[in-house]
């Protein structure tokens, strides 16, 4: 029998929720508020809330001193390009890992995710040298290939999981009626898989998106990023609140208006095979 | 991310890197600098430099400090040659001028540059071996800035060159907790620029050092008992509430807000206090960074410099950028768009010499006293084997001195005594050194 819920319980778990959703959303919204006082009503002790003049001239200043848009295009182009570079080299290394495994997949799924244990600067140098010689720094290309590696292991994680809930019995019968690898992958696996691969793409360009030490170091001029642009609102005499809280306001506005549109896919695919 | 992934990486980037090649038309030379007011004037000056050389562009790149610092070197120390002019500060210079990192400027700059010009205190930093490796394109130091009318009303004066002890019963005249006037406010926030550039360049005046001249932490000396002692007596007797969280700005806050009755800090915040934000514009007066009698003052000494690394390949329009940002026609350019008082000060003779200026900045005068009272090569009472008034100029002192400062700012708030906080910077400045060769 099912237990019954009393109204009690449901308010109380609803009030829990609620709190717990304003926790979570409060830094975003103290950015935000931040972002309309002036540098004085940014850090007053005590901390004022609602009731203060709210100005424009933060982001009127903001925009004065960079180039937001550049930067924009910048994130999306690095953010988005890194992804699905990586869903192409992540969608048949997880079917293999997935259908076809070996002795040793399970160790080089661990194997793959304890690169992430490495911190970054261990590779710093080589990876410099490598663009150097290259000639790519400064580039979008560059961070493409650097973000879409680092991100790798994760995607190809992740989509083994969503994989690993396809019947197999399916590919099978594809294989049967003559399909080939490429047409199985294509044309079978991809559309089961579609809340999966979706989510997968959605948390990469988030995780791309906010990626602020590669994308820092390996630019200057042509291909920084919003984080770059994030950066250049602290200064030596300490930080000026309001203004960093615009261009932060600025700068995930993008990735929150995404994150917000595409919630039911975000969550439908991270919970995509929970309950069996 | 691994080397392995690295190479795999390689593959792809060489099969693209053909269409990363940037044009190769006009000089284009990239400046790194950081977010400060007088950067920002420079950036939108722009034009006058494009007016002037024609056949140069110039490309920005600001970023935070810490942020620029971990740029810069990783770029000069692969020889990235991503930035051909790069701001950075007093502590880096001699490091990087000794390491071979930097361009030496003695030669090749404008003919009206003029380097007999700099203020000497402030060129003496700059300079290695006779070698000037950085232009110094704003200076400043340290000093007391504090309110007329708080200091009438407690019946004191203010001398030019006041004493720690006149400073403290100053302070502790001053204070007045019901109508939230603290006597002084000074930096407390941990970090080797905030509140150990105070810390140090106070315990100067105490005759206390970071090292003897044989490399050996100096943190159970007497000089700095009393030093770290008397700062947190008087902190805690006429301090803002929370001071240990309190680095530059939010000091900046308490005192146009009228809420300071003294604040010791950088001269570059003068022109704010006297500034439109202040609501006590009129009543603010300067005074010489306190001492003890022991011959240094507790004031520190901080420019911002342009430098060449010198993995540039664009080293003469480098140069000629340089000429130009800090020579002394910049300073009429800055004063005939935005006048006199913004002028970035702290690096020229001749602009102490300029009645106009001197009229439109009352600080000066104090300002350019207190950058003439600090010595970088020999900052302290007794003989040091480093240079560096508020820092120490090797390249490990940035991190232990922020793990000092923690030390500190934890005792004055109240978690630690000065006598433990003292122990365990001496303990962890050891060790440190140790590790580091000395």
């Amino acid at each position: 029998m099912a237990r019954a819920i009393t109204t009690q319980k449901k308010v109380m778990w609803t009030a829990l929720a609620w709190a717990f959703g304003l926790a979570i959303f409060f830094p975003i919204l103290w950015t935000f508020l931040t972002s309309f006082k002036t540098e004085a009503t940014a850090i007053a002790d005590p901390p004022v809330w609602f009731l203060f003049d709210w100005t424009t001239e933060n982001y009127t200043a903001v925009q004065e001193r960079s180039n937001y848009p550049k930067a924009l295009m910048n994130s999306i182009i690095i953010a988005v390009g890194s992804t699905l570079l990586g869903i192409l080299i992540a969608v048949p290394a997880a079917w293999a890992m997935a259908f076809v495994p070996g002795r040793r997949t399970k160790d080089v799924l661990l194997w793959m995710l304890s690169t992430k244990m490495l911190p970054a600067v261990g590779v710093l140098y080589p990876l410099v040298l490598l663009a150097k010689w290259l000639g790519v720094m400064d580039s979008r290309i560059l961070l493409v290939v650097v973000l879409m590696l680092i991100n790798l292991p994760i995607i190809v994680w992740m989509l083994y999981t969503y994989f690993r809930e396809i019947p197999g019995e399916i590919l099978e019968a594809a294989r049967m009626d003559g399909a080939s690898l490429s047409s199985e992958i294509l044309y079978v696996l991809t559309p089961m898989a579609v809340p999966g691969i979706a989510s997968t793409i959605l948390l990469n360009i988030i995780l791309a998106w906010n990626e602020a030490f590669w994308t820092i170091l390996l630019t200057t001029v042509n291909a920084a990023p919003l984080t770059a642009f994030i950066a250049s609102f602290s200064a030596p005499e300490g930080l000026f609140y309001a203004k960093l809280s615009a261009a932060s306001m600025l700068a995930i506005a993008p990735i929150l208006v995404m994150g917000w549109f595409s919630q039911k896919q975000l969550v439908r695919g991270l919970t995509f095979g929970a309950v069996k | 991310m691994t080397l392995k992934h690295a190479l795999y990486g390689a593959t792809a980037l060489t099969l693209v890197a053909g269409s990363a090649f940037a044009d190769a038309h006009a000089t284009t030379i990239t400046i790194a600098t950081v977010n400060n007011g007088d950067m920002i004037r420079m950036q939108g000056l722009t034009d006058d430099f494009n007016d002037k050389n024609p056949d140069i562009n110039v490309e920005w790149v600001t970023l935070e400090e810490n942020v620029l610092r971990q740029n810069v070197t990783t770029d000069i120390s692969t020889g990235g040659g991503a930035y051909d002019v790069m701001t950075i500060g007093t502590y880096e210079v001699p490091i990087w001028g000794r390491n071979g990192w930097l361009v030496s400027l003695n030669e090749g700059m404008a003919d009206d540059w003029n380097a007999d010009d700099l203020l000497p205190a402030i060129a003496g930093g700059l300079t290695i071996d006779g070698e000037l490796y950085a232009a110094p394109f704003y200076g400043e130091s340290s000093m007391v800035m504090y309110r007329k009318d708080l200091m009438e009303k407690a019946g004191l004066e203010m001398p030019d060159a006041p004493t720690w002890d006149f400073i403290r019963e100053a302070a502790a005249a001053m204070t007045d907790r019901e109508n939230e006037i603290n006597g002084i406010c000074a930096r407390g926030k941990a970090g080797w620029g905030e509140n150990m550039a105070f810390l140090t360049a106070m315990s100067n005046s105490f005759g206390a050092r970071w090292f003897d001249e044989e490399w050996k932490a100096q943190f159970d000396s007497e000089a700095w008992a009393t030093t770290l002692n008397f700062y947190l007596d008087m902190m805690n007797e006429s301090g803002p509430n929370g001071a240990a969280n309190n680095g530059f700005n939010e000091n900046l806050t308490l005192f146009q807000q009228g809420k300071c009755g003294m604040w010791i800090d950088a001269t570059v915040a003068a022109s704010f206090v006297t500034g439109d934000d202040s609501t006590v514009a009129d009543q603010v007066g300067f005074a010489l960074a306190p001492d003890t009698g022991l011959g240094k003052r507790g004031n520190w000494l901080w420019a911002w410099s342009l430098a060449i690394p010198a993995s540039s390949e664009k080293q003469e329009a480098a140069k000629a950028f340089i000429s130009w940002a800090t020579g002394p026609a910049y300073a009429e350019l800055v004063a005939s768009n935005e006048g006199w008082a913004n002028v970035p000060p702290g690096t020229r003779t001749s602009l102490y010499e300029n009645q106009e200026y001197l009229d439109a900045a009352p600080f000066a005068k104090m300002t350019l006293d207190s950058i003439n009272s600090a010595d970088p090569t020999n900052p302290t009472v007794d003989p040091v084997p480093y240079t560096g008034v508020q820092f120490v100029a090797i390249p490990e002192f940035a991190g232990i001195a922020s793990e000092v400062g923690q030390q500190f700012s934890d005792a004055l708030a109240g978690n630690q005594t000065a006598e433990q906080a003292l122990a365990n910077a001496q303990e962890l400045t050891t060790e440190e050194m140790e590790a580091a060769g000395y």
